[in-house]
This record gives structure tokens, sequence and C-alpha cells, in this order.
């Protein structure tokens, strides 16, 4: 029989802790944050935190810091380099998959709730378990490889043209918001390797300087490993770096389609 | 202490940090057959290295005549005379090659014309020993540290390199004044490795977060700095920190050199070009320690912009938006997050923000760390050091734009070499003596447990307020004794912090406060180094001593740091000579641009 419910343990509380904001504070916003510790054996709650704008950055991250710093500092999330491009601080802000050292608290207009990215193993709070998404994109062998050796004493030439097919698909930085964000992922991430992997799996593709495009093909030649996308577009429009996962995986389909005919 | 499981691992050759140097020395390592780890913090894209926007320095000559002596030169002057000519001849002669074999790696370099690497300029960067304008810096767009990172971790995973990733190392393991390995801390289930290994390298990068105000990563705490200093060694040129030029006002984030060398230029509150003032050649191409005093003496003299005259502005809508959209994307997007402002019609407000520490473990080429004992100069056994940890000193007292992603490469892979030609693959270890970790879990127990008045959080912020005002682009002997006063009270407070998490489990409350640890040694090493030197020298302007004094300060400060906050120092001539004969040594000169 199959079970349409959530197992009971796996419902997020909405009873946790709420910590007021100090008197006298004006602006004030509410972040309903995710919280889960492996050591209580409790299910996951919402804990509320109630910050002073005043006296706040902008970006949620900064909120996260504050909370941390000023208020409660067991909140455990994962942070560097604050300026979206190491992609550490990937969570589900407000529904949506985002870094959060680059969204503005102004653009959500209701209380900001925060998870984890979905459908992951939380490690604890706002820490999902990226190590399958990391052998995903290892198994992708995401390197450049080639039967013919490079000049001895200079750089392998490339146009501007061909530098212009890698140049996007190689400024993915690994946050997983798209991959996260794929319902396909989340049914079969067991088996489908989901729109980062694919990206990066494309990126190598087509660059003229790689010699083993047949080879990645067939890697990729499988009921799941990619043809697990329905093109939901959810990477897309996830992705914080505006790339288009979606339209890479299009492409590999079709590179599918024209070596069989 | 029975409440910690120890796990034991062996392997010839530990790297601790996963940045540019720690994966160049990693795969190197693991290409040359010896059992390599990697101990990381973060997942090795994560690293800061991939926040490098504007390019790794190389004579390829590819946009114009261009010859590894000039870089040399340029480098050297850049240094203020602080530089070791060897290890600067090595890396300048080596760069070509570097590079060359990073675009045999996959990075996506963007082109010339001819399907070249494009190349270009850079603050400080010239032809001709500083006749000309050199374009040298070979970019991936304004992402080329993120470009490299993950090439080079790709290739770590093509060469199957062992990686512990979010483990925090705690300690170097020390015995008898060798370095036998080192424990680290499972972030994700509390438990605690003990790694043993014939070599450690350290790659574990800077300090920056000691400032309120920097470019760095949240995760620039320097903990390879702060565990050398536990160890009983010292650090080298600490005094010496790199202010941006160009950070985002408030925000901090860095806008890079890049966008000067395609054009950019800086203005007060008049609109004036203030840098043909300060730089008649270079102008907004000087070396970044003169753009940044520039800048500070423009504010203080009230030429600032803005409500509060307290910043500068950075021009880059004469560019046109496809130069900007070609060569400087991430800027124009960094700038539109972090300062609301359009690039193509408004200039990006900035600051001189804390960018880069040429301080650090001092090495030699090879880069194996140097201590001196009793008057003479030690190689330390079993330690190495690599990248922005390290003290080669191919910076001295100024870092060249550029100079320090082509470092990471250069002396990542030298280290891995040199490995490769004095470890011994699979030879046997000594055991541990008993007592080896002893300190560290007692350290790592007090901290976890701590239960004093002081927020981790307020610590820091103490820490940082006092770096910011004292340890600033500017000092003087009074800012200077004033701060190390101040910072002594910090540190003494630190024994008061309070952890509140008790967790073992991703326990960042935990971590912050181990990093906080690391942060104060450094911090403490950085402005009594500053204040013991009294001269003025690259990144170091003291008022109260405005001109260099190659008679008396031509030399690398070493600092120790005690566990109560206690400093001693010691020296350690700077190397004027050349590696080879292929150069001669650049003898010092006034440096102007």
């Amino acid at each position: 029989m199959a079970e349409f419910s959530l197992p009971a343990n796996s419902k997020v509380r909405k009873d946790g802790r709420l910590f007021k904001a100090p008197a006298g504070a004006k602006n004030v916003r509410v972040f309903k944050v995710y919280r889960f510790d492996p050591d209580l054996r409790e299910t996951p709650r919402l804990d509320s935190y109630e910050v002073d704008m005043d006296a706040c950055g902008p970006m949620v991250l900064d909120a996260l810091i504050k909370i941390k710093n000023e208020i409660d500092s067991t909140l455990s999330f994962r942070r560097s380099c604050r300026e979206g491009i190491c992609g550490s601080c990937a969570m589900n802000i407000d529904g949506k998959n985002a870094l959060a050292c680059v969204s503005a608290c102004a653009d959500v207009k209701h209380d900001i709730k925060i998870y984890p990215l979905p459908h992951m193993p939380v490690i604890k709070d706002l820490v999902p378990d990226l190590t399958n998404f990391y052998a995903q994109y290892a198994s992708i062998k995401p390197w450049l490889q080639t039967r013919t050796p490079p000049p001895p004493d200079g750089e392998r030439l490339q146009s501007k043209e061909d530098q212009e097919k890698v140049d996007r698909p190689s400024a993915c930085i690994l946050c997983a918001c798209c991959s996260t964000s794929c319902p396909s992922y989340w049914w079969n991430s067991d088996r489908y390797l989901g729109p980062a992997a694919l990206l990066a799996a494309y990126r190598w593709i087509v660059d003229s300087r790689d010699e083993a495009a047949g080879e990645r093909l067939d890697y990729l030649e499988d009921p799941f490993r990619l043809y697990r996308c329905h093109t939901i577009m959810n990477c897309t429009e996830s992705c914080p770096k505006d790339l288009n996962p979606a339209k890479a995986i299009g492409e590999i389909k079709q590179m599918m389609a024209h070596r069989r005919h | 202490m029975s409440e910690y499981k120890l796990i034991d691992h062996t392997y010839d050759v530990v790297v601790v940090g996963a940045g540019g140097a720690g994966l160049r020395a990693t795969f190197g390592l693991a290409e040359a057959g010896l059992s390599t780890a990697c101990l990381t913090k973060v997942f090795p894209t994560r690293s800061h290295t991939v926040a490098a926007q504007g390019g790794i320095s190389a004579a390829l000559g590819n946009m114009g005549a261009d010859d590894w002596r000039w870089h040399m030169y340029d480098t050297v002057k850049g240094s203020d005379w602080l530089g070791d000519q060897d290890a600067i001849e090595f890396m300048c002669k080596e760069a070509p090659a570097a590079v060359i074999e990073l675009e045999h790696y996959g990075v996506p370099f963007s082109r010339t014309e001819d399907g070249r690497i494009y190349q270009r300029p850079f603050g400080g960067m010239t032809t001709h020993f500083g006749k000309g304008i050199a374009q040298r810096t070979c970019a991936a767009a304004d992402r080329t540290g993120h470009a490299m990172l993950h090439t080079l971790y790709q290739q770590s995973l093509k060469h199957e390199a062992n990686f512990f990733i979010e483990y925090f190392a705690l300690d170097l393991i020390m015995e008898n004044g060798e370095c036998r390995g080192v424990i680290a801390l499972d972030m994700s289930d509390g438990t605690l490795h003990r790694f043993r290994s014939h070599m450690v390298i350290v790659a574990t990068g800077g300090y920056g977060r000691a400032w309120f105000s920097c470019t760095s990563a949240h995760t620039c705490t320097g903990d390879g700095g702060g565990m050398a200093l536990r160890a009983g060694l010292p650090l080298q040129d600490m005094e010496f920190v790199q202010f941006h030029p160009t950070g985002i006002y408030g925000a901090g984030c860095l806008i890079t050199e890049g966008s000067r060398g395609e054009g950019g230029y800086l203005t007060n509150a008049a609109g004036e070009r203030f840098m043909e003032r300060y730089a008649p050649n270079a102008k907004d191409l000087a070396s970044r320690d003169v753009v940044s005093r520039a800048m500070t003496v423009e504010i203080r003299e009230g030429r600032g912009v803005g409500a509060l005259k307290d910043h500068i502005d950075l021009h880059l809508e004469h560019l046109g938006p496809a130069v900007i959209k070609e060569r400087l994307p991430g800027i124009a997007e960094t700038a539109r997050i972090f300062a609301g402002v359009d690039v193509n019609k408004d200039p990006i407000p900035v600051l001189p923000t804390v960018h880069y520490n040429m301080g650090g473990i001092p090495c030699n080429v090879q880069g194996e760390a140097i201590s001196r004992m009793a008057g003479n100069e030690v190689v330390v056994p079993g330690l190495m050091a690599v990248g922005e940890a390290a003290c080669v000193s191919v910076h001295g007292a100024n870092r060249l734009g550029s100079n320090s992603l082509l470092d990471l490469v250069v002396f990542g892979r030298e280290a891995a070499r040199h490995c490769a030609r004095v470890v011994q693959k699979d030879t046997a270890h000594r055991a541990f003596k008993a007592d080896a970790v002893d300190g560290t879990l007692a350290r790592l127990d007090r901290l976890r447990h701590a239960k004093g008045s002081r927020r981790t959080a307020d610590v820091r912020l103490d820490m940082q307020r006092v770096m910011q005002s004292d340890a600033a682009v500017f000092r003087t002997g009074e800012s200077l004794s004033d701060g190390r006063r101040k910072l002594a009270e910090v540190f003494a407070s630190f024994a008061d912090v309070q952890v509140t998490d008790r967790s073992l489990v991703w326990n960042t409350d935990l971590i912050e406060t181990l990093e906080l640890d690391n942060l104060l040694g450094q911090a403490v090493a950085t402005m009594h180094s500053a204040e013991n030197r009294q001269e003025s020298r690259g990144a170091q302007a003291r008022e109260d001593f405005p001109n260099r004094d190659d008679q008396n300060w031509m030399k690398h400060t070493l600092c120790w740091v005690d566990a109560k906050g206690a400093t001693r120092f010691d020296y350690r001539p700077v190397h004027l000579n050349t590696l080879t004969a292929d150069v001669e040594s650049i003898p010092p000169k006034a440096r102007t641009y």
C-alpha cells in the first residue's frame, strides 16, 4: 500500500522556540528557521527569531550571522565567501533555493522561512549532507580528457567562439541549488545525476580541447542518469549564477539523438 | 578525555587546506605516488582561492613583449625590497610553464583573437624594468580564481587524491621540534583523527578575519598560523598586511584590480583623477599599497565622496557594456548586489579593505618551514607551508596583484616535488608518544565546555575593532602601542569565553571559537611586529618613520607568541642574491610609480 502522508517524525514542528527582539527595536522581522539537532533525537522544529533590521545587514546571511552572533549561537549553517562565489550558503529561503549571501531580506515580504536544501539528508539545522551530490559530480569525470598531447611549450589554442561555449557552463559553483530544486532528482537522486552534474558533463562535452565527448555521452546514455530530466526547469529558475542547466541537458539529449541517426 | 574517540591514520604526506596551493600540492603528491591525505574545513571548491578575480601573472608575452626578468623586477620593487630575490626569481621564471600547465589541465581562460590566453594589465606590472605597462595577468574573465580552483579540484579527482572534507585541523603534532603529523576534528560527527605523516604541508590561507572589514571569506581565520604559534614556531613579516584599494564601501566585497587594468579609474569628491598626483606614471595602476595610501589621504584631507566624505568612486561607465560583459561580468553583478550600482551608469563606492597577509610561516624556496634557534637558521623537520599561510617570501612588504594565484601553483607544485625527492614512499612511522595530543584534547575540552561570560562573537568583534583602528593603512608608534594594550585586554578576555553549543556534530559555535583562538595569536603578532618595525616599507606605513630604512630594517621579522600573548622577536636576512646566474640581483632604490 502506498502511503501518501509523510511519516510522523519527518513533519517539522511549528511550535519551536521564539526569541523576541530586544525592547525598543523598531524595524523587526521574523526569521523562521528549521532546526534539527541529531543529538536530541527529536523531530525537527521551526524556531522563530525576531531580528532588529535597523542593526542588521541587508542579506539573509547577514541576518543568520546576527542570529548566531547575538541571539542563539547553537544555530549551524555553512558560509564562507559572502559574495556568491563559493556556494557554501545554499539553502531554501521563502520556498526557493538560493544563496543566503546574495538574497536580500527585503525581497521577501512576509516572515522569512529558512529551510535546508530540500530532500537532502540533514546533518544539523541548515547543513545538508552533500556526499551523494559530490559523488555524482565526480562520476562524470569532470576533467580535461585528451589523446593528443598538448603543445610542449604553449597553450592549446581555442577561438573566442569556442571559449564562449564553455564560459558560462564552467561558471557553476556547485552550490546544489539546481539539483535539490528538481522533483525528478528528489525521487531518483540515487540514479539520476541531476542538473549540476549534467551541466558539468556538458561543459566538457562542448570544450573544443576535450577529446572524450563520445565516452562522456556513453556514460550518460542511460534511462536514469540523463533521461530522468523531464524539462521541469526548476534548475534554471533556481540557479543563483543565472546559468541554464536545463538548456545544457536539452542539448545533451539532442547530441544523443544525432549520434543515433 | 575518554569521551573523545581517537582514530589513527598514516600517510606519507598530509596537506592541511584545499585552496589553490593545497590542491596543487595534493595532486602533485598523488601523481608522484606518495600516499597523501588532504584535510580541509570546507569542501575544496569553497576555499577562498575561488574568490580571486583578476588573474594570474606570467610573462607569456601573448599581448606584447614580455620577459620573466621584467616580472621579477616588478615583484622585487613591489615588495619594497623585502622579498627574497632567489624565491622571486624562481616564481617568475616558473610562471609561464605553470600557467601553460593550468591551461593543459583545462582552465577556461579568456582568449585573444588568435586563440591564446588573454592577458590584462595589472598594478605594478611593467615592461623593460619599469618603463612600459605590461599585459601579463592571465584571466578567465573576472573569475580566474574560480576557474583555477575548480580545475585544480578536478585534477585532484582525476588523481584520486584522498580528501578528509569538513575536518578542522586542531594542532600540529610536534615531538622534539619535529612535526610528526596533525590532529583534526571531523565536524560531521565529532570524532578526532590523528594523522601520522613524514611531512605536513600547511596550506590554510590568510587571517583577514582578524579585521572588521576585509575582502576575505568568513573562513579566512589563519588556522595554520595559529597551529604554528601553538607549536612554538615563529611567524614572519606579520606587520605587512595588504589593503586592497577597491573593496565595496560597507560590504567589503572585492572589486578586482582588473577593473582598473581594463581602464577603470578612481576619483575624489571633486571628480579629480587624484592618482595622477601620487603616481604620475602608473596612475591608477600603481602598486596596491600606494593606491590605498593615496585614497586614505584623499579621504583624510576631506576629499572623500558621499554624505560622510568617507569613500572614493571607481568609474567603469566609460568602458562600455561590451567590455563589461566580456571581461568584468562578475564585477557588474557584485556591484549591483552589494552597492546597488549599475556599473554602466554610475561609479562604484570603494574603500581600501584588508585583503592579503604577506606574512606567514617562514619557508625556503622548497617550502620547508624555517625557524631560528640559538642564533642559527634551522629547517623545522616534517613541516612545510605554501600559499598565503606561508612567507617564502616572494611578496615581501607588498604583494602585486595576480602574484598570489601564481604563488599558489608554483609553490604548491614545488612542495609536491620536494616531498617526492625527500620522502621515501611507504616508509615506516614511529609511534606517537602516549601524550602526543593531550594538550590539544585539553584545549578542545576546555573550549567546548567554556562557561564564561563573553560570547565568541563579542570577543571576535572586540579584536576586529582594535585591528581595524590600530593595524590600519597608516600607523604611528602611539596608535600601535595603544592597539597593543587594547589587544592584550581582548586576548585576556578569551579566557572568559562562552560556548553554548555542547554538541560534537557540526558545532560551529565551537569551530568559530577555535578559529578565534587562531586569529588572536596572529592579531597579536601583527600588532607587535608593526610596532617593532620602526620604518615605512611597502604596506607598513609608519607616519613617525616615513622612510624606508635599509640600514636597520632590510630584514624579515620573526615573531613568536606564547600562550599568554607575550611576544619575542628575531630576524632573518633578506636574500638579495638570486637563485641562478640567469639574472642579476636588483639593488634597492627609491620606489616610485
